[in-house]
């Protein structure tokens, strides 16, 4: 069921476990590209279970995660002289959040890139997410959670979500993968990838991202781009410059290296070790 | 036990709760977390600790209070009952079990005993002279949660091997540290003042459906303004001389701001403000406009930030003719003080690192003319300048007739 490409380091699933026995939200933070979407889909795949996506966005209100009374169908219907005007729950729309609770077994909720909506969204989710139920004033029920659900909430730091939100929640920071990690992510990808060129590549980038004062570090998928770049065209490992002198650019560096600052850059780098090595 | 842990981590200046304290007690009692000190390590930062840069500090106080309790942590959990960990609800211990506990001197103190045993003999055999020790990291004087300096990455020691808390590896990730243009954005945005004023001219939709409605149901159109960030900010630069040192943050600072605030001025001076400030460093000696016409010309809305090191001779601030270019009629600090009676909401960022601030009499003048509205140029620092900002000074009244 769960699909073998996504790869869960031991820390994040500790993190998931402790969310699950405890019931709480569980707050990712991380590099873009670290695969913090990703991780709720996984979850809701190997817990078997469905999954609520919320995407956030600049206009996203907290409200629109509840419901929506769409009063301009109602406004409409009335002047027509449809007969559903009179039962108001016929434009209650619901949102994520109803469709979750409302759910007869445990869903997985994702709220992604929560800090993109307004200061405000975070606190205004608080009562919902901790007693997980929320009042419909235009129909005058309470929808309560059946099961509790798990919330998965992603953020990429764009603003400081205020603390009594936090509190609620469990934090994890997904970190960068590390070597050994980045090489079972590939395997899990590209199966068949000839060692000498994942090598070569893996040194490559890794090299890349310690580059100081790069604009924007590649990250995991671009790696994963550019390594299908590299597997399509059949390159072989020389062609990366991935020796211990560094000095060609390493082929299609577009995948990596996404502004032109970045891309002078590691030319002007180049330049100093071959300098260096006359 | 914990709760000592705990009360440790509030003196290292981690911002944890008694919510999260009771989460972290809820988690043990549910067996999430206490297989070994390291799972128990991740758990309690996942539960207390709700931000990446405050990682490191969490680590380095992990590391302070359980080196060499380890042995404890494990004792505690393999020979105790598994009742035991249900601290949370201490009424669930059975009489039996209080018995055994007093009979040993009490569970606090028992395991302060094998945890300062344990670390004796450590000592010992170490001679003492693998740890490293430094007067911690965080440059910008957070209180610092040890003054004799924190022991951090002692390996090797009764053949365990180096833990997840040792390696620091958030350390990077430190809140204190001076951080790239999009992270001064982030902390700037907070300045933002979102209001609508201006011509209504786009669709309010809610409140004409409002409107309509109230209107039973005939259109009812409703316009209003954008949103615009009303924020007006006038930023005061000090370049040359010592603050060539600080030329790559400030060209930071500068472009973040430029991208965050519509309404941005900013002009240039020297070491400190007199009587002239110039927006052109190329001709600042042609091209210069008066202190005067900037209060003129700028509305007291407008927020003041001065960017400088402050570092300078005394005199420069406080004596006429200090100025170390030309001949001042009138103290920079008479200068400075008109300036805060009309931009009442005003900070002085500083480049130079907090630690220096103390011993330079320059700064410590400076930072009694701003009434301690000086803050460093990190982002922690921004953060309180812009809080700080919220609230206007109260000047000092001027003792000349201007």
């Amino acid at each position: 069921m769960s699909n073998p490409d996504y790869i869960i380091t031991d820390e994040l699933q500790q993190a998931v476990d402790a969310a699950l026995t405890l019931e709480r939200p569980l707050l990712v933070k991380g590099e873009p590209g670290t695969g913090k979407t990703q991780l709720a889909i996984e979850i809701a795949q190997r817990l078997d279970a469905p999954l609520f996506q919320w995407h956030v966005k600049s206009t996203t209100r907290a409200h629109q995660g509840l419901y929506e009374y769409d009063a301009v169908s109602r406004l409409r219907d009335s002047q027509l002289g449809d007969d559903r005007v009179n039962n108001i729950s016929n434009y209650i729309l619901h949102g994520v959040l109803w469709d979750a609770f409302t759910c007869d077994q445990r869903a997985v909720v994702l709220i992604d890139e929560i800090d993109k909506a307004d200061i405000e969204f975070p606190n205004d989710l608080l009562q919902e997410l901790d007693r997980m139920s929320f009042n419909v004033y235009e129909t005058r029920e309470t929808i309560t959670a059946k099961q509790r659900p798990l919330v998965i909430i992603t953020s990429n730091n764009e603003k400081e979500l205020p603390d009594a939100f936090l509190r609620r929640c469990f934090f994890h920071y997904i970190e960068f993968p590390d070597k050994p990690t980045m090489a079972k992510i590939i395997a899990a990808h590209y199966p068949t990838v000839k060692q000498d060129l994942l090598k070569s590549a893996m040194d490559v980038f890794f090299d890349l991202r310690d580059v100081p004062g790069l604009k924007k570090k590649p990250s995991t998928s671009e790696l994963l781009d550019w390594l299908k770049l590299l597997i399509a065209d059949d390159l072989p490992a020389e062609a990366l410059g991935a020796d211990e002198l560094r000095t060609i650019l390493p082929q299609m560096h577009g995948a990596l290296l996404k502004n032109e600052q970045d891309v002078h850059l590691f030319e002007r780098l180049i330049f100093l070790h071959k300098q260096r090595q006359r | 036990m914990l709760l000592d842990f705990f009360t440790h981590l509030r003196k290292a200046g981690l911002p944890v709760s008694t919510t999260e304290h009771l989460q972290l007690l809820e988690g043990l009692s549910h067996d999430v977390g206490v297989l070994d000190l390291n799972k128990f390590y991740l758990f309690a930062r996942l539960c207390l600790i709700k931000d990446e840069s405050l990682y490191d500090r969490f680590d380095q106080v992990f590391q302070d209070y359980w080196a060499g309790r380890e042995a404890a942590f494990d004792l505690s959990l393999d020979a105790i009952p598994d009742d035991w960990l249900k601290l949370a609800d201490k009424d669930a211990l059975t009489e039996e079990q209080k018995a055994l506990v007093e009979s040993m001197g009490g569970w606090d103190k028992l395991m302060e005993t094998l945890a300062k045993r344990l670390e004796e003999q450590k000592e010992e055999h170490h001679g003492g002279s693998k740890w490293i020790g430094t007067r911690g990291t965080s440059p910008f004087g957070h209180g610092g949660f040890n003054p004799e300096g924190v022991r951090i990455g002692g390996k090797g020691g009764q053949g365990r091997a180096v833990k997840v808390w040792e390696q620091r590896r958030y350390k990077d990730l430190d809140g204190t540290r001076e951080l790239g243009t999009r992270d001064f954005k982030v902390a700037l945005r907070s300045l933002r003042r979102l209001t609508r004023d201006g011509r209504p001219d786009k669709l309010d939709l809610n409140g004409t459906i409002r409107a309509t409605a109230q209107n039973a149901g005939l259109l009812d159109i409703k316009m209003r303004a954008e949103r615009r960030n009303a924020v007006n900010v006038l930023l005061l630069f000090d370049v040359g001389g010592s603050m060539d040192y600080h030329t790559a943050l400030c060209e930071q600072l500068f472009s973040a701001a430029r991208t965050e605030f519509k309404h941005l001025e900013y002009y240039y001076f020297h070491n400190f403000t007199y009587e002239k400030v110039w927006r052109n460093n190329n001709r600042r000696h042609n091209d210069t406009i008066s202190v005067q016409e900037l209060i003129r010309t700028y509305g007291s809305k407008y927020r003041l930030i001065f960017v400088g090191d402050a570092t300078m001779s005394p005199y420069e601030v406080v004596a006429e003719g200090g100025s170390v270019e030309h001949w001042n009629q009138e103290a920079g600090a008479i200068w400075m003080q008109r300036l805060q009676q009309h931009f009442g909401h005003c900070v002085w960022l500083n480049p130079e690192k907090s630690d220096y601030w103390e011993t330079t009499p320059s700064i410590r003048i400076i930072r009694e003319l701003m009434q301690n509205r000086m803050f460093t140029l990190s982002v922690n620092g921004i953060q309180d300048a812009i809080e700080t900002l919220k609230t206007p000074i109260q000047p000092k009244l001027l003792t000349d007739n201007s």
